[in-house]
């Protein structure tokens, strides 16, 4: 087949032991300080954010910025290792601001900005890039106005706004940094379905900000921050589904019906069974984007769609299965599998529903829709 | 079939790179390839220890470290030395070689692995039995000792390759009188006894790949038993571990195997392409690519040692895709998809997957799910293997075998 590309080579999709030392790490700390009670409980707080434990993050164990190089204040690791936090972030549905700083990350090395990095590499800014949280990569942009500078429009449903100290905002061919204390920027926070990660509408009138890029190269970068992003979801997923299938587990053992342990029926231990195999095959791919992103390799938008494509139905339905593997208790506030829902729920539409991203894949493969004819 | 399967793993103290080396050099002066009888070439390999250098030495082996199997590979081709297939035997090298070399007695390994690896003599095996599919310890074929000789009589099923098999792996029922597990007892049955004959079994393809094996008094000498009496349960344990390892094993390249197919037949037919055919063409694209990437990741935990529980699940999503991806080929196909080559009887011949017609990779994929552990019961091992669930009230594990209900 002539218009299908060579096979790409594979990577190592297993964790390295650093890897597995960071999980640890990460891991121990989100025990001691994000038990999921303690999650459950800050959603009905003002202050939804963890951004003590997100400082804590990004100065003791350097996690904001792990792909960013130590003279610019990161950790000199790659977004392998980024990886494997959004995993454990996603393990425990922490209420840190990971995701969206990580594609700000992305976008502010792309342009060359350093004095935000060093910033944000601190966990002392928090940066998010002002699109809606629902926009697949290289999806058309919100139109915005500008007139000398000055930034006007509505962005609704902006990832990880709602902490944000820094916007950074595609207007009219630029790319600018608005400082969300500017009077012509308002940031409202929104009643989130997901409530462990809330997002915020942005609206700007005649704000203003640095500039920080200019011309076509600032699309391309966002497209690219945004595929970024969509690898370190889909890490995230892969913890969110791992985790709810731990649940389950550990509650058809438990559980006792009829005289038995729930997962000693077939119906049930074959749905366990499905998730496990499901679950398995996410990680290898999960691991093929991380990978792809940490060593730039030219499969990259492939690896990407991919695992978008396969870790939202996956997280979803573990998500979904898990809640009605605990029937009636699985429906209730005070236990945990609501958090795990609303979170996979949330993740299946952030950076671009599944369907899009096969979309994407069939132009990046070279398998045309009805209407096209290549 | 490459070789992730089995065999007794030799430490590192055998022979290293360049000592291996040496050997096929030194056996390729004593054994020139030039005019070399293909047969004759292959057993002195095999007597050199170059069959497999990671197996010990007198079983085809030096003991060596099995990455070095690619140095004598490497150096053999170079040569054009006459070609080892091991697709000429699957059953040989993928079941019977490894439960020989695990249980076997030295005899037996000399008897039997150097014509097995040479593919002088292929094998089959006698497991499955009308009456026991799934439950495979449930089986009936009775085994009787008469002196130094036991008489088997019984009837076994989906035997693949028992027309040309020279000799066949059999599980036979010894005691009746002990539950189903304990009573079974493992041996070697020559397929050209008398008492064996061997039925084409037609199956939905219109083929007959697999067969019926009637054993009627068959006489069995004590010797070809493998492992003790009563211990056949825990033999046949072994064959069948290979089994699942030697069906899902390699990493092809992106799309190959059915995927590519269905590709190539979307790009034929513009004329047959919507929109919910592209998504689901898409989708089974992302689950094919994720099923191939779970594989490479499971070869690269092999190679480091720590096999996951990868191996269930690749077999699981293997036959779920082989499904799909052929049915959702017929459909892009349309007229073409309502055709079939040829449903007359007969053995069929081997043809790569993406060869073969698409009507009959359909039909014969839907054995996928069958063959080598049915889907369901390999979830079940998911279950209760991988995720520690705990497993079914049996009423048939402490019962003796003659009052289980049948």
């Amino acid at each position: 087949m002539t218009t299908l590309a060579e096979s790409p080579p594979v990577g190592d999709l297993r964790y390295s032991e650093v890897e597995e030392d960071l999980r640890a790490a990460v891991r121990a700390l989100l025990d001691r300080r994000a038990g999921w009670q303690d999650v459950l409980a800050r959603t009905e707080t003002a202050e939804p954010v963890d951004r003590a434990l997100w400082r804590t993050l990004a100065a003791e164990l350097g996690c904001a910025a792990l792909p960013v190089a130590e003279e610019l204040g990161g950790a000199g690791a790659s977004w392998r290792e980024a990886a494997v936090v959004a995993e454990e972030l996603g393990r425990a549905v922490a209420p840190v601001p990971f995701l969206g700083c990580s594609v700000a990350t992305a976008l502010l090395l792309a342009v060359g900005e350093r004095d935000l990095l060093a910033g944000l590499a601190g966990g002392d800014r928090i940066v998010a890039l002002a699109v809606p949280a629902a926009s697949a990569p290289g999806e058309p942009l919100v139109p915005l106005a500008v007139d000398a500078d000055r930034i006007s429009g509505d962005v609704p449903g902006v990832l990880d706004a709602a902490a944000a100290d820094v916007l950074l905002v595609p207007a009219g061919g630029a790319l600018y940094a608005l400082d969300v204390t500017d009077p012509g920027v308002r940031v409202t926070p929104a009643v989130s379905l997901d409530m462990t990660r809330p997002i915020a509408d942005v609206t700007l009138d005649a704000a203003t900000g640095r500039r920080l890029a200019t011309g076509a190269v600032v699309a391309d970068a966002v497209a690219a921050a945004q595929r970024i992003g969509a690898v370190l979801l889909a890490a995230e997923q892969l913890g969110v589904a791992r985790r709810c299938l731990d649940e389950a587990v550990a509650y058809l053992r438990d559980r006792h019906q009829f005289g038995r342990p729930l997962g000693s029926f077939q119906a049930l231990k074959h749905r366990a069974a499905d998730l496990a195999v499901l679950i398995t095959q996410a990680c290898a791919v999960a691991r093929y984007a991380a990978d792809c992103a940490a060593t730039g390799a030219s499969d990259l938008p492939v690896a990407a769609a991919l695992a978008q494509a396969h870790l939202s139905p996956t997280a979803l339905r573990a998500a979904q299965e898990c809640l009605q593997l605990h029937g009636g208790i699985g429906f209730t506030w005070e236990y945990v599998v609501h958090l795990f829902l609303k979170r996979a729920t949330s993740q299946a539409i952030v950076l671009g529903t599944a369907d899009r991203h096969r979309a994407a894949l069939g132009e990046l493969l070279g398998v045309p829709g009805p209407e096209e004819t290549s | 079939m490459t070789a992730v399967s089995s065999g007794p793993e030799q430490a590192a103290a055998g022979p290293g790179g360049s000592e291996v080396l040496d050997r096929v050099r030194e056996f390729l002066v004593g054994h020139p390839t030039a005019g070399a009888d293909r047969l004759a070439f292959l057993r002195a390999r095999f007597d050199a220890g170059l069959a497999r250098v990671d197996l010990p030495p007198g079983q085809g082996g030096l003991g060596a470290d099995r990455d070095l199997q690619a140095v004598v590979e490497d150096e053999l081709r170079a040569v054009g030395a006459p070609e080892h297939r091991p697709s000429d035997n699957p059953i040989g090298h993928g079941m019977a070689g490894p439960t020989l070399r695990a249980f076997g007695t030295d005899e037996q390994c000399r008897r039997w692995l150097r014509p097995l690896w040479t593919g002088e003599e292929a094998w089959c095996q006698l497991f499955s039995e009308p009456g026991a599919g799934s439950d495979l310890a449930g089986l009936a074929t009775r085994a009787v000792r008469e002196g130094d000789e036991w008489v088997v009589h019984g009837r076994k099923v989906w035997t693949s390759l028992a027309d040309r098999a020279r000799w066949a792996l059999l599980v036979a029922r010894t005691d009746p009188s002990v539950p189903k597990h304990r009573g079974l007892t493992y041996f070697v049955c020559d397929m050209h006894a008398a008492g064996v004959e061997v039925r084409p079994l037609r199956q939905i393809t219109g083929e007959t790949e697999f067969n019926e094996v009637v054993l009627d008094g068959v006489r069995i000498p004590d010797t070809d038993r493998v492992g003790e009496v009563g211990q056949g349960w825990a033999v046949a344990q072994g064959t069948l571990m290979n089994e699942r390892v030697s069906y899902t094993s390699g990493t092809a390249p992106r799309h190959s195997g059915g995927i590519g197919a269905l590709l190539a037949a979307w790009h034929d037919h513009p004329e047959r392409r919507t929109a919910g055919l592209h998504d689901r063409v898409l989708s089974l694209w992302v689950q094919a690519e994720a099923a191939r990437l779970t594989t490479a990741r499971w070869e690269q935990e092999l190679a480091r040692g720590r096999p996951g529980p990868e191996g269930s699940a690749i077999k699981l999503e293997h036959a779920r895709l082989n499904q799909e991806i052929s049915q959702v080929e017929l459909e892009v196909l349309g007229d073409a998809g309502l055709r079939y080559p040829d449903y007359s009887e007969r053995a069929p011949e081997p043809v790569p997957w993406t060869e073969a017609a698409p009507g009959w990779r359909y039909l014969r994929s839907r054995a996928n799910s069958i063959e080598g552990g049915t889907s369901e019961i390999l979830r079940t091992v998911v279950g209760e293997r991988v995720l520690g669930l705990p497993p079914e009230p049996r009423i048939d594990k402490d019962v003796p075998f003659s009052e289980l209900p049948r």
